[in-house]
């Protein structure tokens, strides 16, 4: 599945998502849902920075970061990430986080999981020949 | 007795009002990390001092 479609998917499932992004490990934007791509960078350019500040929270230098939300009152923020990818998505003030959290999961595992190789059909004249 | 009953209720009406509104001024931050554990820093803390503006701006561009 592509980044495009788990997006729509997202925000189909999930109507407290307001706007979303996915980008990989090196920052590079994968899909997004807004309109415009340059805030879409914007978002993911600020998730990175966010991500930076909060690395510095646990400074026994432990285990990595998986999640962070951040509540606050004109909305909340959620990065979530897994399997080399991460997705920033904007919500509604007061969301359910936790159902925004696995649906945001859920998107980066449809993206994450290999594409359904197509059955071989073996042709009839195959067959006849040998 | 009517009024008791108007100035309990206008009472408990404000209380209501008042824990609704402080409820939803309660702005933080949640970490979790690989190994199961979690973070929470409240508004007020040095690290959520420091996190909150920029979770501000990520909400600034939707509008």
């Amino acid at each position: 599945m592509d980044a495009a479609r788990a997006l729509a998917d997202l925000t189909e499932i999930s109507s407290q998502v307001e706007a979303a992004a996915i980008f990989d490990e090196s920052g590079a934007l994968l899909g997004w849902t807004h309109a415009d791509e340059a805030v879409a960078r914007a978002l993911v350019m600020g998730a990175r920075d966010l991500l930076a500040a909060a690395a510095s929270v646990r400074r026994d230098g432990g285990p990595g970061l998986v999640r962070l939300e951040a509540a606050l009152a004109e909305g909340s923020v959620f990065i979530v990430g897994e399997s080399r990818l991460a997705v920033v998505a904007t919500t509604v003030p007061q969301p359910t986080s936790g159902l925004v959290v696995y649906d945001l999961r859920a998107c980066l595992r449809a993206l994450a999981a290999p594409a359904e190789k197509p059955k071989r059909r073996r042709k009839k004249a195959d067959d006849a020949a040998s | 007795m009517r009024l008791r009953r108007l100035v309990v209720l206008l009472a408990v009406g404000a209380f209501a009002l008042w824990a609704r509104r402080r409820g939803s001024a309660r702005e933080c931050v949640t970490l979790a990390y690989e190994d199961g554990s979690a973070v929470t820093l409240e508004a007020g803390s040095p690290d959520a001092e420091r996190l909150l503006p920029l979770a501000r701006a990520l909400l600034a561009p939707r509008s």
